[in-house]
Order: structure tokens, then C-alpha cells, then sequence
């Protein structure tokens, strides 16, 4: 079964093959494939979470209740931890000048969906979940985040039922811009925590 | 006493490694895997947790050599057989029955 020794199109193969006896055990029906992984992709994007973190920069009583109890909060903005499988219990944690935040699932993927979309292959690794958590330091560096050795790192550890977003720090020079021009300076990797925006 | 997927501070593992502008999916596959795996949660021939420690009962090396979407396969395959849904047999692609 180890992936390794199967090319691409052996794998493809095996799960069109599961896929068809599904459909003919009628466990599946004629294009809900489909029809899922188009609801997947349209779940959650990085501009979720990117307009939650510039309304929480230009609105310190948003940014209050967002820390507070992020189910509710984001649910101001239209958005909602409810529409997987399961409904998440999130939190928010915000960087400042002496704290920073970073978010990784140890045991699996556990990822904000709703708000970051899918996600990038490094934060499912082995690598990544092993070491973020002994060495947060060396690797954001790795990452290209040097960070001074006096700020502290939060490492947040999802699970099944938790989920965590990082709210980056405004970068300066920023007092002229809208929300949305706000918006549009975060990354993905700012909300999980390996990018200072 | 813990599982391979506790990697939460193991040591020897390499540099993490970006890879820019990366896709949803890499192949078409891993999209069908995801969407078998919400069918069959949504009729509840499996849930969440079971999924999930199907996964983390996977052998540690086929665990590690297996790509993110390849261990959610084998814990498809490995949930439809111990819930009586198909035999490993019907499972298999006539390629694997030949020892493919």
C-alpha cells in the first residue's frame, strides 16, 4: 500500500476504481464528486481571514471581541467555523511587539478552512508539525521570519474540535489605508503565524 | 502510548519546504479522495473520528512514505472493509489482483 512505490496514474487508477464501486453500491451518487470539491474549494479563502484581521486593525472593539470569542465575532463579518463536518471552536490570538503567535496541527491537519482555505502542503507535514513546536524560533527563520530574541513565541496546537488564526501585527506606515487596502497586505502565512503579515 | 502521526517534537525530520503558488490538489486523485471521504461521512458509514484514527493506526512506515491524500485513501479502503461495505478483493484494480 506505501504510496512511494506507486506511480500517479497507479493511485488515480485505484481511486477511480473505489469511486466506481461506490457509485455502483449507490454510496455515492452521479456527480456529487463533483459537486464536493467545488463546495470544498469555494469554503474558505486567505481573504476571509484577511478581512477579519484589517477590520480588527482599524476597530479595537471588534478586535476585543474577536479575542474574546472568535465564534461569535467572526459571525459579524458573514462567516462561520459551522459549514464541515463539524462546528469548530476558534480562537484568536494576536501578535504584538513582544508576542508572536504561531499555529500548527501536531497530530494531523487541523486548519482553519473557513477562514485560510485549504491547506499548504508544508503545514501537514512532518517536518513542519514536528519541529514548529521544539525549534519555533529556527523555523520561522526558515521561514525568512527573523525575530528578535526578545519576543516571545506562542506555539498554538489545533486539534479536532479547535482551530486557531493569528491576527500579524499592522505594519507601520499603514494610517492612510482603508480596510480593504488593509486587507490586501495579508498573507496566508501572516494568519498561521510564519510571515509577520 | 503514542502514534506515528504524534510527530509533535520528534526529532531528525528535515527542513520544512515551501512550494510557491501551490494548488489545492495536486492531481485530480487526492480532489476525488477528498469528496469520497465527505460522501461517506455524510451517510454516516464512517464519521470523523474514525476516519481520523484510521489514519493514525496506519504503520509507521507506510505512514511516513505515504503522500497527505494517499493516507486518506488507505483509511478509506481500510474503514469500507472493517464496515462490511466491499472485500479487499473488490477493492482491488484488476492490476493489484494480477500483484501489479
Amino acid at each position: 500500500m506505501s504510496g512511494n512505490h506507486h506511480g500517479s496514474s497507479a493511485i488515480s487508477e485505484r481511486v477511480r476504481h473505489v469511486e466506481a464501486l461506490l457509485e455502483a453500491r449507490g454510496l455515492v451518487d452521479e456527480g456529487e464528486v463533483d459537486r464536493r470539491i467545488d463546495e470544498f474549494l469555494a469554503g474558505g479563502s486567505p481573504a476571509n481571514g484577511a478581512r477579519i484581521t484589517a477590520r480588527a486593525w482599524v476597530d479595537p472593539d471588534f478586535r476585543d471581541r474577536l479575542l474574546a470569542d472568535a465564534n461569535a465575532a467572526i459571525r459579524e463579518v458573514g462567516l462561520s467555523m459551522a459549514g464541515g463536518l463539524q462546528e469548530q471552536r476558534l480562537k484568536v490570538v494576536a501578535n504584538t511587539e513582544d508576542e508572536h503567535n504561531v499555529v500548527v496541527c501536531t497530530l494531523c491537519s487541523c486548519y482553519p478552512i473557513a477562514l485560510l482555505g485549504p491547506s499548504p502542503a508544508w503545514y501537514k507535514s512532518e517536518a513542519y508539525r514536528s519541529r514548529v513546536v521544539r525549534d519555533p524560533r529556527g523555523v520561522l527563520a526558515e521561514f525568512g521570519l527573523e525575530l528578535p530574541t526578545t519576543t516571545r513565541i506562542s506555539v498554538w496546537d489545533a486539534s479536532a474540535e479547535s482551530r486557531y488564526v493569528v491576527v500579524p501585527r499592522r505594519p507601520e506606515g499603514t494610517d492612510g489605508m482603508s480596510e480593504e487596502q488593509l486587507a490586501g497586505l495579508v498573507t496566508r502565512k501572516g494568519l498561521i503565524g510564519t510571515a509577520a503579515v | 502510548m503514542s502514534r506515528i502521526n504524534d510527530v509533535g517534537g520528534m526529532v531528525g525530520f528535515p527542513a520544512v519546504v515551501e512550494e510557491p503558488d501551490e494548488p489545492a490538489f495536486h492531481a485530480d486523485w487526492e480532489a476525488h479522495v477528498l469528496a469520497l471521504n465527505a460522501a461517506l461521512i455524510r451517510r454516516g458509514v464512517y464519521n470523523l473520528d474514525e476516519f481520523r484514527d484510521a489514519i493514525e493506526r496506519m504503520p509507521p512506515d507506510t505512514y511516513l512514505s505515504s503522500s497527505y491524500y494517499e493516507k486518506w485513501f488507505t483509511a478509506i479502503t481500510t474503514l469500507l472493509v472493517e464496515k462490511g461495505i466491499a472485500t479487499p478483493e473488490e477493492l482491488a484494480t484488476p492490476e493489484e489482483l494480477a500483484g501489479g
